[in-house]
């Protein structure tokens, strides 16, 4: 049979185009069979329990990570309050008052940490704040995740910045207000959309590691309200245990742990696209 | 055009129908403009190595309007803008020589650019109220944020007066809480003379403050103006030469020299300048046969 | 005359001879404060190098550069070697990359190119939520679901039927590098998509309009028009995906195994820099120990910052919401 080149042409057109669909699909397919994985495992072991009791001893049923939920909604919290104003102030400072060259070199320098293997940044912290303490706690991993947040708020807080008209900038300083004022009361509101966006993801991001908690939390079968005083337990850190052991109770405690992790950064991505969405 | 021009200027005048609505003042003296006024020395400015400006002189009579027009790029916008130091805002910009307010150099050592610009205000080419901020707290703005300590009252009553004053509080009294935005383009315009009166400059530049606003807008704005001109010392760009001979006083004409700097060259009354202009150059350009 | 009142009142208390007013101080502070800020970046990757040089200080003066070619991890003996995690972290980054990168461009190619509007904000979304996952719950899934079906039917048909080829070479364990390579694909696959397929909607319409006049079908567009255009984007973004990669942890610790050797066969339990340091750092108990795994995350450091300044240079300024993807 003789095929003409158009024929030729067009059969490769729609193999390759069905080819691209099918593995668009894939992907997407994955997605739901992960997410369809972990609730269907999951969604039977999700009670109140789970939120309000702590671990039981090895091998026995019953219990939840109650301790973890509170655990890493201090550690995010300690991290939050330290790499949101830091990262937010190094957006200004590259956005408002960085010369050409020294802006080149911190956002080049930024954007390749973000870049940096998160269990890097736990060995790092590790170092410079376990050591030092002696001891693990909330604080040390605190600080590692607010170093992992803290260039990507950076850079994001920087584009949000830079999107604010410099009209503005020049209307409020033919007011003869003060630069600082200027971007504290005229620049930073505009952008407080924006800022608040990059904010929710990077807490997003960061509520999902758990490498660098291993080196910095350690974690906690008990429930510790301290933040330096000693090891301190993790939603993810958690999971992580009771995956990789052996009984079977942990395991199931894990799948529904995931179902809430998931949920949760799930719930802030989506909330902070649809803000910025919502222009 | 058919009428020769360059041997009756009024022709040339009479042929833009021009509108003269005031009466001529009379003519200010330098040392009433060094008193009262602003009077500039020798400015020059640049933006990084490529100059803009080159030996500009010119006076801004009080309680008079200024206009300065020119061809597009001749650095008109540059002019004005060293006139309230935000020219070196721009990053790698600067200037030099003498810009006098009230006699004091706004240029001179240890002088804050803060302060200066508090003095001179500014209005806009394209109106650019806080799109955050309502009315009433676009007009408070200068007030607030300048670190003066303002009652509540006082800024109410501020704000009346800055908004009568730009003929605007009749057409916005019930809308002070409304976000800005809401107004049209014209409205916002006259929001931003508002906003800048609120801080009691003592000049009002305005950088072409009607070329994105309709016809009827632009009326109105100009008769503002004249009412604003009975009490400050007004400075506007303008590329609308028939806008320059109906409003203002004084007239500063720029052009662009062979190495791109603006150079004044010519400045006077008004009416002298368009009807018997010194410079051939200035004919040249207000009959329309160049720029 | 009220000008010249107001004018007085204006000089009494706005002199513009006071450098030390309020306003001037405040910018000052204002300054430097931002100034600071913005160097906290410079210094947190110095203190971050010189920190972990630091800390593998002593593993480093005790192996010299034989570190990175010796094969044994022997903790009793005192003896640490970086080749088979290097090997591991290598090798699976390459195997994520081999199943990734088709379908990424595909999937990019799709929602840029073939999905109607009205389907690719959903998909986009759907695929940006598969970069969201955390890494520790697709290692949970790793564990119980992938590994199960890589063991069998991957492994025991590939080993039955291509046992011959050193890759598929062994008992089919299910933990091992084959399903590392597999996890890293799914967890890189968001992010080569996204950036490739910003790259890809960039590319202007008239590159596109131009094959379509001269009678192109719709894939000779874009691979005539498309991808040629925008094909230093594409790489760096593969690179980028390489970067992800190769600094993933828990997901690949998970369902790796724990090999420490280097061999042909996937099939074998294997470990990369990042799951030998997760593994064994909570057991290290001496300083050498300590040190050696400290060197370990110093040489993925050292690798990744490499791969991820190529591939900066290459893709450049992508415009992508910021904070979107995982890196």
């Amino acid at each position: 049979m003789i095929v003409s080149a158009y024929q030729r042409r067009r059969a490769t057109n729609a193999l390759m185009l069905g080819l691209c669909a099918v593995f668009a699909f894939l992907a997407v397919g994955v997605l739901v069979l992960i997410l369809g994985f972990v609730l269907a495992k999951g969604i039977g072991s999700l009670n109140i329990d789970l939120f309000t009791e702590m671990p039981v001893p090895e091998g026995e049923p019953g219990g939840g990570v109650a301790n973890s939920m509170v655990g890493s909604l201090i550690i995010i919290g300690i991290a939050a309050v330290i790499g949101i104003p830091v990262g937010i102030g190094a957006g200004i400072f590259l956005s408002e008052y960085a010369g050409h060259r020294l802006g080149d070199v911190v956002r080049f320098t930024a954007d390749v940490l973000t870049g940096v293997p998160s269990i890097v940044i736990g060995i790092f912290v590790y170092g410079l704040v376990v050591l030092r303490m002696g001891n693990f706690s909330a604080l040390a991993a605190g600080i590692a995740l607010a170093i992992i947040m803290l260039p990507i708020m950076a850079r994001s807080s920087e584009e949000m910045l830079r999107l604010v008209p410099h009209s503005q900038r020049e209307a409020a300083l033919a007011l003869g207000i003060s630069r600082w004022r200027t971007i504290l009361s005229v620049v930073i509101p505009a952008a407080q959309r924006g800022l608040l966006t990059g904010a929710l993801l990077a807490v997003a991001r960061a509520a999902g590691e758990t490498a660098p908690l291993i080196f910095t939390a350690l974690g906690n079968r008990f429930l510790s309200l301290s933040v330096t005083g000693g090891p301190i337990d993790a939603l993810s850190l958690r999971i992580y245990r009771y995956a990789t052991g052996p009984y079977s109770e942990q395991h199931d405690q894990a799948w529904a742990a995931s179902c809430v992790l998931i949920l949760t950064v799930f719930v802030i991505s989506l909330a902070a696209r649809l803000l910025l969405r919502r222009r | 055009m058919t009428v020769d021009s360059r041997h009756q200027p009024e022709a040339a005048i009479m042929g833009y129908e021009m509108r003269i609505e005031h009466e001529p003042q009379a003519p200010v003296s330098e040392a009433e403009a060094l008193a009262a006024g602003m009077v500039v020395r020798e400015l020059n400015a640049w933006y990084g190595s490529c100059q803009a400006l080159r030996d500009v002189n010119l006076l801004a009579a009080p309680k008079r309007i200024t206009a300065v027009i020119g061809p597009s790029g001749c650095g008109k916008s540059t002019l004005i803008r060293c006139l309230n130091r935000m020219h070196e805002v721009v990053p790698e910009a600067r200037a030099s020589g003498q810009v006098l307010l009230r006699g004091e150099d706004i240029y001179g050592p240890g002088v804050d650019p803060v302060v200066v610009r508090r003095r001179v205000g500014m209005v806009f080419q394209k109106p650019n109220p806080f799109p955050t901020m309502s009315v009433l707290d676009n007009v408070a703005a200068g007030l607030r944020l300048n670190g003066f300590l303002v009652r509540r009252s006082q800024i109410a009553g501020t704000v009346e007066k800055s908004l009568r004053q730009a003929a605007l509080w009749d057409e916005v009294k019930d809308k002070l809480n409304r976000p800005a935005t809401e107004l049209s383009g014209g409205q916002q315009q006259r929001l931003c003379i508002a906003r800048a009166l609120a801080v009691e400059p003592e000049v009002v530049l305005m950088d072409e403050p009607c070329s994105a606003l309709d016809p009827v807008a632009t009326l109105k704005i100009e008769d503002l103006m004249r009412e604003l001109a009975k009490e400050y010392t007004i400075v506007i760009v303008t590329h609308n030469m028939q806008q320059a001979a109906r409003v203002s006083d004084y007239t500063a004409v720029m052009m662009m020299a062979e190495d791109r700097a603006g150079e004044m060259i010519e400045y006077g009354p008004t009416r002298q300048v368009f009807t018997t202009p010194e410079e051939k150059r200035t004919e040249d350009y207000i009959t329309g046969r160049f720029g | 005359m009220g000008a010249n009142k107001r004018a007085q009142a204006a000089g009494a208390c706005l002199a513009m001879r006071r450098p030390w007013r309020t306003g001037n101080t405040g910018d000052a502070i204002a300054r430097v404060i931002a100034v600071g800020l913005g160097l906290s970046v410079l210094a947190l990757a110095g203190l971050l190098i010189y920190e972990l040089i630091d800390k593998s200080w002593q593993s480093i003066t005790e192996f010299g550069p034989g570190f990175i070619t010796s094969t044994t991890w022997d903790p009793v003996a005192r003896e640490f070697g970086a080749a088979p995690a290097i090997y591991g972290t290598i090798i699976s980054s390459l195997i994520a990359l081999v199943l990734a990168v088709p379908v990424s461009l595909g999937t990019a190619i799709f929602l840029s190119e073939i999905a109607p509007p009205w389907l690719r904000n959903p998909f986009s979304f759907l695929v940006e939520m598969l970069a969201a996952l955390p890494s520790v719950v697709l290692g949970l899934w790793g564990i119980y679901i992938l590994v199960p079906w890589v063991r069998d039917p991957v492994e025991k048909s590939l080993g039955s039927h291509l046992g011959f080829i050193p890759l598929f070479d062994g008992p089919p364990f299910g933990f091992g590098m084959l399903a590392a390579g597999l996890i890293l694909a799914i967890m890189v696959l968001p992010i080569i998509t996204a950036i490739s397929r910003d790259v890809m909607l960039a590319v202007p319409s008239s590159q596109r309009e131009a094959m379509v006049a001269l009678g192109a079908t719709r894939w000779e567009v874009i691979s005539g028009a498309v991808l040629p255009y925008c094909r230093s984007g594409l790489v760096g973004a593969v690179i980028l995906g390489l970067g992800r990669a190769l600094g993933e942890t828990m997901a690949v610790t998970m369902v790796i195994g724990k090999g420490y050797n280097i061999t042909a066969s996937l099939f074998q339990p294997a470990s990369t820099a990042a799951s030998a340091v997760a593994s064994e750092f909570n057991e290290a108990t001496y300083d050498l120990y300590v040190s050696a795994l400290v060197e370990l995350a110093l040489i993925l450091l050292a690798i990744t910052l490499l791969v991820n300044m190529v591939a900066r240079l290459l893709v450049w300024r992508i415009a992508r919401s910021p904070g979107v993807i995982r890196e």
